[in-house]
């Protein structure tokens, strides 16, 4: 049997799980918890009037009272969670940003591409265990030629079209002179690459009045010709990332012998012939051969107990095969549509 | 040296095709710079007889020829050629022939006249640059004999690029020793037999500088027919060698300078006074030459001189006056060794280069002139006849090259090259370069064959052998991993590093020219007297930079021009400085920076670079390896900057930069905009630091106190900042500056500064009453030195 406070109670609840699921916020939903749990609360009052019932219907009264309040307060913690979370999404949702959107701040430059090409060099030929030096760019004749074995009027002369100040001045015309310098002050072992501008008076469509060679250089006890075709081999394998054919040409320098132009496989057609290796399958890139003995004589290195091989390579060239560079005179004009191009790839 | 593949094989006939003829000689040190038809192609063109010429009846300067093919009936051809006669035999396009360029001969009427072929001159075939009329034929050549076949067409010009020491190979005869080597067969020279005198003509002669010219052979021919003309296998075979024929007596000389390297020289009997003099120069004689050109020559000029003047100029060119011509009867042949060292230059000095003196400054074979006189003589009689006199030759045996004789040894050679070869092997090789071999300890006791200037010693004979065996048969060895770790001072300045750090902050790298212009560089560096250079390709790249600064200032205009508004570049280079007699190059780092401090970019507002957004990027660069206390940033006038915003960068006493706006002036000259920043440091300055050194960290909580103080304008926060850490020595571990205010709310001769002081000690927690301690201290000193107050 059911009586009125039964009723009571039900309804109770059922208008206050009504009254939960449609708040619509915590401030909402707040008012709705005073209004049935607060101190004066519809439930706090019934649990108040629990003392004016007959003793033996308090019991199951207070029992129904209590439940209602359990499925009350479980629903409104159930309500806050739900809301917590909508306004937690929704506050999400409203800080959306465009990932998109360009990063801020500085955008890297970047290195000269001959730059590039030369640090490429030099850690390739650091590994193998030749140091760096620097020499002089204004030079003499004594550094430049006579010590290298080319004597005034040697018609070896004419090929470099050489820049002087005076008689014995000039700006050098190849990074061979370091190998003097660092024989004069250096006893062997000598392993070293002279990284460096070099210049010749001389400016058309395919040349520059100054541009960059590395030259190395080796002085030891025990040392062939079939060495140096093997650092050569080695160094340019791992300089253009693949294997390579290559062409050691008999050639003339005044201070080497035997003496060899080195040509690779042309990197740009694989061999079968080109405009760039004007279709002969071949890229001539670098110069070497033996130190002549006069060359170590002069610097008082004895000849029958030490021999020396010397490589000099074009960098300007290696960077216009590798990045595939088409006009020699871009490298000096230094536009920064051109610099970019090596560099982040970035805005101005 | 240009020449006939088919003129080679003459001498030797290796079993190769054309182009592994030239692959071969690439590969043995003689490069092929091209290999070229001796003439384009063409076909339908055959020898005929003109039998008879008529005037053409509708044009005067045309005629009307019958021309005989040999077979069928005569050909009627409208001919315009001013040359052309009766008996003459020519190249004859028939109708169908295709001539060079693709021209096609059809029947034709001209002017009326049927015209059933062409008579070709031999620019029309391709075999001259330009030609006056028809090609004349021999009087031998067979009627009806396709051209192509009778002048031997069917062949190639090799271009070589010969090494100054190879000039032994600057000939037939050099060439084909050097061939026949690569295909071991065997070389054919012409039979060269002394011709026996038929007069006794001859010509006195005087050696006055034998050191110059150790032999001088010469001989008289009388009595050439002035009318002579040289042969047409002659004139192809200079032709394909890049040679024009001229006279018979010069075309001869060529030949035999082609054919044996051996150049030669042929005067005008009639017009030398008395004798021959082989002697220097003296002091204001002059010589017009053969060219046109009249020399004033030089005291140390050795020339060939009459009893007169000078006649010529000594294995570089004849003179005019007593040079062969048209009316020429009598000559003196003249074929000398002229030692190489003494001419050495000379042509050059004079602005000549000539076949000959290529020859002699390279080296000719000192024991070849009476062999190349005798051929000349040989050649000369049969195309123009004439009574040769007897052959003069004047040697100074202790002047001309002595022979060499090498000690090769075996092992030698194995060490140099890395392999090891059979003894025949070599033997093999060395006899067929012409050398003399005998067994030596060791080894061999070898002698080159004179003029191979280039074999002076033992390696010499070592690189011989390694390019004839070829380079591509000496094995590749692969270096062991070097074991020694390099020196790497870790306190160094680290230029990569540098370079890296620019290129973080924006930075692109420029290279520019080592030299500059004298006006932009007195603009920027006034104080400097550039290093000149004696021969510059232009004014505008004429001397030494004394500063990277003037290179980036012109990138920077340049790029500008292109619509690059913002513009950050660094360049890394020597700068040429001279002190009195010194030169001191000096590696810099200088930098150039205008237009906004950032990309143009969304949210973050647009601000022109300034004064210290370039001195943060320059104190990175110093901070690379030195700490930022050891530098001074001091205010200092500098030509290209502005007065008030520069300054010199010092570490102690030692000055290792500078900084600085572009002055307003110079951004005018120059149309930069007038936010154009620039730096330079000095690397060397750079090149010692200091390594990190650790000190212990306090784990006591850090007190952060700010103070705003007030100063006279004039008084720099370095001052303030030194003051500050000058006064408070025991707990102070940093001072910084947050505000900057200078305006209406304080007095107009003072600023305001704001710094930040953190104060911690070792090993306790402060207490209130010690850093109120430490405050006071600070402006106590502040106070006393700098006349500081703080601000309310
Ligand atoms: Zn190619």
């Amino acid at each position: 049997m059911m009586n009125s406070s039964d009723l009571g109670i039900a309804d109770l609840q059922a208008r206050a799980l009504a009254d939960i699921q449609s708040a619509q916020d915590l401030a909402e939903l707040d008012q709705v918890r005073v209004r049935y749990l607060g101190k004066s609360g519809a439930i706090t009052a019934q649990l108040k009037q629990l003392g004016r019932l007959p003793k033996e219907a308090r019991p199951q009264a207070g029992r129904q009272i209590n439940q209602a309040k359990a499925r009350i307060q479980e629903a409104l913690q159930t309500r806050k969670e739900a809301l917590t979370q909508a306004v937690l999404e929704a506050r999400l949702a409203a800080e959306r940003i465009d990932p998109s959107l360009p990063g801020r701040g500085q955008t890297s430059g970047g290195l000269h591409p001959i730059t590039r090409t030369l640090v490429r060099i030099e850690r390739l030929l650091s590994q193998a265990g030749f140091s760096v030096v620097e020499g002089p760019e204004v030079e003499d004749d004594y550094h430049n030629f006579e010590a290298l074995n080319i004597p005034p009027h040697h018609p070896a002369r004419a090929m470099h079209d050489t820049f002087y100040f005076d008689a014995h001045r000039l700006l050098r015309t190849h990074t061979s002179p370091v190998q003097i310098r660092v024989m004069e002050c250096q006893r062997p072992p000598i392993k070293i690459i002279a990284p460096g501008r070099v210049y010749r008076c001389d400016s058309d469509l395919t040349h520059t009045p100054m541009f960059h060679q590395v030259e190395g250089l080796l002085v030891d006890r025990v040392l062939s010709f079939a060495d140096l075709k093997g650092v050569l081999y080695d160094f340019l394998t791992q300089f253009f990332e693949r294997k390579l054919d290559l062409r050691f040409r008999p050639s003339y320098f005044p201070f080497t012998e035997p003496s060899a132009e080195v040509d690779i496989q042309c990197v740009i057609c694989g061999g079968s012939g080109c405009r760039v290796c004007k279709q002969s399958g071949w890229l001539e890139v670098l110069g070497c051969g033996m130190v002549y003995p006069k060359v170590l004589e002069q610097v008082g290195i004895d000849p029958e107990a030490y021999l020396g091989y010397a490589f000099g390579m074009g960098v300007e060239r290696l960077a216009m095969l590798r990045y595939g560079i088409d006009d020699i005179r871009l490298y000096f004009e230094n536009d920064l549509r051109f610099l970019r191009q090596f560099g982040s790839g970035g805005k101005p | 040296m240009k020449f006939s593949e088919a003129w080679l094989r003459t001498w030797v006939h290796p079993p190769v095709d054309t182009q592994t003829l030239g692959e071969q000689l690439t590969m043995a040190g003689l490069e092929v710079d091209g290999i070229e038809p001796a003439a384009p192609e063409f076909s339908g063109v055959y020898v005929g007889l003109v039998q008879q010429v008529d005037p053409h009846p509708n044009a005067e300067k045309l005629r009307v020829c019958q021309v005989d093919l040999g077979q069928g009936e005569p050909l009627s051809i409208v001919c315009g050629a001013p040359n052309v006669a009766a008996q003459m035999r020519v190249p004859v396009a028939i109708v169908g022939a295709r001539l060079p360029g693709g021209h096609r001969i059809q029947k034709a009427k001209l002017r009326g006249q049927v015209s059933q072929g062409m008579i070709c001159s031999a620019a029309e075939l391709g075999l001259a640059e330009s030609s006056s009329g028809i090609l004349s034929l021999p009087a031998d050549a067979p009627l009806g004999m396709d051209v192509r076949e009778y002048l031997a067409l069917e062949d190639a010009c090799i271009e070589i690029d010969l090494t100054p020491d190879r000039g032994d190979c600057l000939s037939i005869a050099g060439i084909a020793r050097e061939v026949g080597v690569l295909n071991r067969c065997t070389v054919r020279a012409p039979a060269i037999e002394p011709i026996p005198p038929a007069t006794e003509a001859r010509i006195p002669v005087q050696v006055q500088a034998p050191e110059a010219c150790p032999r001088y052979v010469c001989r008289v021919i009388q009595g050439i027919d002035p009318r002579a003309e040289t042969p047409l296998w002659m004139q192809e075979r200079l032709r394909r060698s890049g040679l024009r024929a001229l006279h018979p007596v010069v075309d001869v000389t060529n030949y035999v300078m082609l054919e044996l390297g051996q150049p030669m020289h042929g005067f005008d009997l009639a017009k030398l006074q008395g004798e021959i003099q082989v002697r220097l120069a003296r002091a204001g004689e002059a010589l017009t030459l053969l060219n046109g050109e009249t020399l004033s020559l030089e005291p140390d000029t050795l020339v060939i001189a009459d009893q007169e003047r000078p006649i010529a100029l000594a294995g570089i060119m004849g003179g005019a006056e007593t040079g062969v011509s048209t009316e020429t009867r009598s000559i003196v042949l003249e074929s000398a060794f002229f030692s190489p060292h003494p001419l050495m230059g000379k042509a050059r000095r004079y602005g000549l280069h000539t076949d000959s003196s290529h020859r002699f400054e390279r080296g000719v074979d000192p024991e070849g002139q009476v062999r190349a006189l005798e051929r000349a003589t040989a050649l000369l009689l049969d195309i123009a006849g004439g009574q040769p006199g007897p052959l003069l030759e004047i040697a100074s045996e202790a002047h001309l090259p002595q022979p060499n004789p090498l000690h090769l040894r075996r092992s030698r050679i194995q060490q140099v090259l890395g392999v090891e070869l059979a003894e025949e092997a070599i033997e093999d090789i060395l006899h067929r370069l012409g050398m003399a071999l005998e067994p030596a300890e060791g080894g061999w006791q070898v002698l080159p064959p004179s003029g191979r200037f280039d074999l002076v010693l033992e390696v010499d004979l070592i690189a011989e052998i390694g390019r004839i065996h070829g380079y591509d048969h000496i094995p590749t060895r692969h270096a062991i991993t070097s074991a020694v770790p390099q020196s790497l001072p870790e306190s160094a300045y680290d230029l990569h590093r540098a370079r890296t750090l620019l290129v973080a902050r924006g930075y692109y790298e420029a290279i520019t020219y080592s030299f500059v212009s004298p006006e932009l560089q007195r603009k920027i560096d006034p104080e400097q007297a550039p290093l000149a250079l004696a021969n510059p390709l232009s004014a505008e790249l004429s001397v030494m930079r004394t500063s990277l600064w003037p290179g980036l200032l012109q990138v920077a205009r340049s790029n500008r021009a292109r619509q690059q508004e913002r513009i950050r570049l660094f360049e890394i280079g020597l700068r040429f400085r001279q002190a009195g007699e010194e030169l001191h190059q000096e590696k810099m780092l200088a930098g150039l920076a205008l237009g906004s401090v950032y990309p143009e970019q969304w949210g973050s507002p647009k601000r022109t670079v300034d004064f210290f957004d370039l001195k943060g990027d320059v104190e990175a660069l110093l901070s690379l390896n030195a700490s930022l206390d050891r530098f001074r940033f001091i205010p200092m006038p500098l030509a290209a900057l502005h007065p008030g915003q520069s300054a010199r960068i010092v570490r102690g006493d030692q000055i290792v930069g500078h900084l600085g706006l572009l002055h307003p002036a110079l951004a005018a000259e120059l149309d930069l905009p007038e936010s154009t920043y620039l730096f330079e440091l000095l690397l060397p300055a750079l090149e010692t630091g200091q390594l990190p050194r650790f000190s212990p960290i306090s784990r006591y909580p850090a007190i952060r106190r700010d103070l705003a103080i007030l100063v006279d304008q004039d008084i720099s926060y370095d001052q303030v900042r030194d003051c500050v850490l000058r006064a408070e020595t025991q707990w102070l571990q940093e001072v910084f500056l947050f505000d900057l205010y200078q305006g209406e709310k304080i007095d107009s001769g003072q600023k305001s500064l704001a710094l930040g002081l953190i104060l911690q000690a070792p090993s306790q927690t402060l207490t209130e009453q010690e850093i109120d301690a430490s405050l006071g201290k600070i402006l106590a000193q502040l106070r006393e030195e700098l006349g500081a107050t703080l601000r309310e």
